[in-house]
């Protein structure tokens, strides 16, 4: 923390002072400035590619969109700047929400492709419209003011663009670091985990997306006036290409990583220029051979980029949640839902059916939950059990036959709805996110409990939220046995460990039905028995569970009541003595006597 | 616009989008085996036209040496990697493909490229010369990322691109270049004069679409090739081997890309980076064909081509805006067809 603190204030020191002493050579100025300008495009591009797991070949475009915009509306209708640039935001932001809808919904890859092809046509289009000067560009812009002076000199308008630069990573790290931060980050490999707990996840791809399309629009519009010209080359594809080497060798999924890979190439491309043609005898853009390699050999050997080495050799750069137990998060608990009475029908399921083609995975199958029963779900491998907790939790529309919750027709709706009702769930293969410590997989689990969103996220006023969210989660790591675990990385928990963590996400939910597939699994004979007795706790209380296990003993013991399946469809359901005495059962697990 | 100019954009616009089918055909390949999406696939139609180029101008084109260094570095990265890569037997195979290879086709060039034997002779060799260096950027760029997500290898992909443009640069300069026609005869029929270069490209793109149909449906390699694309993990448990269908794609890539080069050398001013947007073009088809379909790939460059001549005629400077922003609806239909929640693969 103290290397940190010093390397944080030097840093600051020298940021100011640089352009202040009159030794320091202009160029140098000229091209920190054009590190800022990228580094606000770069940090976009962390958070869509690093974050959201897209990318986009197109953010020197939607520059451009913003260059363009403000260099109109100056020129022809002499508008101060400070009055186009939430214009130039406005537009692009329009532009990349199209853009987004149309590809959000495909799988990662096709957006970039998408950009690739927008890249080149918003290229040639600037090129050759009329009103936007064709290739020539519109000279002339103005140059920034403030309070009717003009801002010529670089050193002036090294200011505002590090400012807007730092504005940029603030927000974007104080973005992260929230509940839409959360959903967010949740993009990469957990999308049907995030839904099942409430987060729509197309939402969240199209507002990373046109987040970082706002950010290129600042960086076009910023551009325009310190150039005091536009044209279309520094808006076209290979602009865009090289934004995303800035990303990758910056270090793709860190803010700062950003700054850094900017400022890299931004330098490396500076020197290249100059040695390159002189060795090769010619004028040309041959650095772009040394970026190729580089950015090749960065995919196979260093892909958390520079950022990631610097981290690696000196991890104090990071500020960290402190991986010791801490005192408990002081916070007014949220609100609960209103539990239903004990022993009334929470869960009916009436005839329900799911084809998959010819096969039939669950073949007209009714039973139903009370609330503060437990009630097991059981039957060989193979007989239906999953899909049937994929049909209740909405993540699979049913073929035909209806499920009720609390009386309410859900068949047919999706997982986020079938959530926000209070149905939580655990999935037989476990998806926590690996990257997120095991408290922020949890506090994902209580989503849907808040409601701050992206703007109080930046500013900082969800905090009071935050805390509450934070506290509710700590409390039931702490019920589950996993107090020791909260500020651990989600991926280095054995399998065992991690399906109690879900189980604690789910119940950061505050559902009225938990869905539990297999949450013994991977557990030795102490932690089954802190489980029955979690689950014991929460019948108590109210909370309906219903649960897939294969482990005999653990779930005879525990259950009020149990429904067994054979080849989709219910073959009995009863008490667990009924059950255990029930000759299609045994003939369905031990095979019949012929 | 009356009948001629409409056969005549016809004409033009369907032999451009042979060229963009075989881009595009050879995209689908290349990203169903290997889920690389190869943005440097127009690289390879360049090098093809521009290696012809430095063979009629009786030189030995950069793309050999190009070739003798990656081969060589194939070859000692893939000794440094490979656990087996010492064994004297495949160290001996791997040299003759990696070194001896090379250093052949640079002596052929040594021989031929002053002799001036005309196209006949310069075509083929410069597509024996691209060829190879598919092969040899799988092994080198791509293949120690096999595993990744496709959008890693996409941007390899991209990375290996701005190697290449640059490397054509320092290779062929700046400058463009037309290389000698196939033949200059032509043929009229009724209103419309064909021209022999078009007929050879046609005639060329529909050899090689049967060869690719043949290659696929009946030969034991090809069958493999659509098993791995299919399921990677099955093909390799019943014995087809990743690394091979790998090889085998990004080669069969670039040559189609250099037959392409070749085709067109005598038509189009080639510059050194002029074949990334036709690459582009055959990108746009192959997305069209959902990265997976290769006759609707092969029917969309078509659309590609007539879309590309249409618009230059009648609205010459938004032609390239109208090619790729055909793109838009297809991705908008795509997009309406997936609605389900999907696991990225990840």
């Amino acid at each position: 923390m103290v290397l940190r603190n010093w390397l944080v204030a030097g840093l600051a020191v020298l940021g100011v002072a640089l352009p202040l002493v009159p030794v320091t050579p202009d160029y140098w100025i000229v091209l920190l400035n054009a590190i800022g300008l990228s580094s606000l495009v770069v940090i976009g591009l962390v958070l869509l590619t690093g974050v959201g797991g897209m990318t986009s070949f197109g953010q020197a475009a939607f520059c451009g969109f913003g260059a363009y915009a403000t260099a109109v509306l100056t020129t022809s209708m002499g508008l101060s700047p400070w009055l186009t640039l939430p214009i130039a935001i406005a537009v692009t932001c329009t532009a990349a929400a199209l853009i987004g809808l149309m590809t959000v919904r495909l799988s990662g890859h096709y957006l970039p492709l998408g950009t690739l092809a927008w890249g080149i046509s918003l290229f040639y289009l600037f090129g050759n419209l009329e009103v936007l000067g064709r290739h020539d560009g519109i000279p002339t812009v103005p140059p920034l003011n403030i309070g009717g002076w003009d801002l010529y000199d670089n050193r002036a308008v090294y200011f505002i663009i590090w400012a807007l630069v730092l504005l940029a990573a603030f927000a974007t790290l104080n973005l992260l670091d929230s509940r839409v931060g959360r959903a967010l980050r949740a993009l990469r490999g957990g999308v049907v985990a995030a839904e099942a707990f409430g987060v729509n996840t197309r939402r969240a791809k199209l507002v990373i997306f046109v987040y970082a399309a706002l950010l290129a629009a600042v960086s076009g519009w910023a551009f325009a006036h310190v150039q005091r010209a536009v044209n279309p080359t520094p808006f076209g594809l290979g602009a865009g290409i090289e934004y995303l080497f800035m990303a990758v060798i910056g270090g793709v999924g860190h803010v700062w990583g950003a700054v850094i890979g900017a400022a890299a190439v931004v330098l490396l491309e500076d020197r290249l220029q100059i040695i390159l043609p002189a060795l090769f005898g010619h004028s040309g853009n041959y650095e772009t051979i040394i970026f190729g390699v580089i950015l090749v050999l960065l995919l196979q050997f260093a892909r958390s980029g520079l950022w990631g080495l610097a981290l690696r050799f000196i991890p104090e750069l990071e500020r960290r949640a402190p991986a010791q137990k801490t005192a408990p998060t002081e916070a007014a608990p949220l609100p609960r839902r209103t539990p239903p009475r004990r022993g009334e029908p929470l869960l009916e399921v009436q005839s329900l059916q799911r084809n998959f083609g010819g096969l039939t995975a669950v073949k007209s199958l009714s039973f139903s939950v009370n609330a503060g029963e437990v009630v097991g779900l059981i039957g060989p491998n193979g007989a239906g059990k999953s899909t049937t907790f994929n049909l209740i939790s909405g993540i699979l529309p049913p073929s035909s036959g209806t499920i009720r919750f609390q009386g309410r027709d859900i068949s047919g709706l999706g997982p986020r709805d079938v959530a926000a009702m209070g149905m939580a769930r655990s999935f037989q293969h476990v998806k926590l996110l690996p990257d997120m410590t095991v408290l922020e997989n949890v506090m994902l689990g209580a989503h849907l409990r808040g409601r701050a969103g992206m703007v109080s996220a930046i500013l900082r006023r969800d905090r009071t939220e935050e805390r509450r969210l934070r506290a509710e989660a700590e409390r039931q790591l702490i019920r589950c046995g996993l107090a020791d675990y909260m500020h651990v990385k989600a991926g280095a928990l054995p399998l065992g460990q991690s399906r109690v963590v879900e189980i604690a996400r789910a119940l950061s939910l505050d559902p009225l039905l938990i869905l539990l597939d297999e949450p013994a699994a991977g557990l030795r004979h102490g932690e089954k028995q802190a489980l029955a007795t979690l689950l014991d706790s929460l019948r108590d209380e109210g909370t309906a569970v219903l649960l897939v296990e294969h482990d005999m003993d653990f779930v005879m013991n525990l259950v009020d009541r149990l429904v067994v399946m054979d080849f989709g469809a219910k073959i009995a359901e009863g008490s667990p003595e009924v059950i255990h005495s029930d000759p299609k059962v045994l003939e369905a697990y031990l095979g019949g006597i012929e | 616009m009356d009948f001629n100019i409409a056969l005549f954009l016809a004409q033009d616009g369907i032999t451009n989008g042979a060229i963009y089918a075989l881009l595009g055909l050879s995209l689908v390949l290349v990203f169903t085996v290997t889920r690389v999406i190869l943005v440097p696939q127009g690289e390879f139609v360049a090098y093809g036209a521009l290696t012809v180029v430095g063979l009629e101008m009786g030189t030995i084109p950069g793309t050999a040496w190009l070739l003798l260094v990656l081969g060589a570095a194939v070859f000692v990265a893939d000794a440094l990697r490979a656990e087996n890569g010492r064994q004297p037997r495949i160290l001996m195979l791997r040299a003759l493909t990696d070194l001896v290879l090379p250093a052949v086709l640079l002596g052929v060039c040594w021989v031929v490229a002053p002799l001036d034997l005309g196209v006949w002779v310069t075509a083929p060799l410069a597509v024996a010369l691209v060829a190879p260096l598919g092969a040899y950027i799988y092994r080198l760029a791509f293949r120690p990322l096999a595993q990744s997500p496709v959008l890693v290898l996409l941007i390899a992909a991209v990375g290996v691109h701005l190697a290449m443009i640059g490397l054509g640069l320092v290779f062929f300069g700046a400058e463009g270049f037309r290389s000698e026609p196939f033949t200059t005869a032509s043929l009229t029929l009724g209103p419309m004069m064909v021209s022999g270069q078009s007929l050879w490209v046609l005639g060329t793109t529909s050899v090689l679409i049967t060869s690719l149909w043949f290659f696929f449906g009946h030969t034991i390699t090809g069958k493999a090739l659509r098993a791995t694309s299919v399921n990677r993990l099955g093909a390799r448990l019943v014995g087809i081997p990743a690394d091979r269908s790998g090889i085998i794609a990004f080669t069969m890539a670039a040559a189609m890309g250099a037959i392409s080069g070749v085709l067109i050398g005598p038509v189009t001013t080639v510059f050194y980076d002029t074949g990334f947007l036709i690459g582009l073009k055959g990108l746009v088809a192959a997305i069209m064909g959902g990265l997976v379909s290769y006759p609707i790939a092969a029917a969309a460059a078509l659309a590609v081509g007539l879309i590309e001549s249409v618009a230059s005629f009648e609205a010459s400077s938004f032609k390239e805006v109208i090619v790729f922003t055909t793109i838009i609806p297809v991705l908008l239909w795509q997009s309406l067809r997936s609605s389900h929640v999907e696991e990225e693969e990840e």
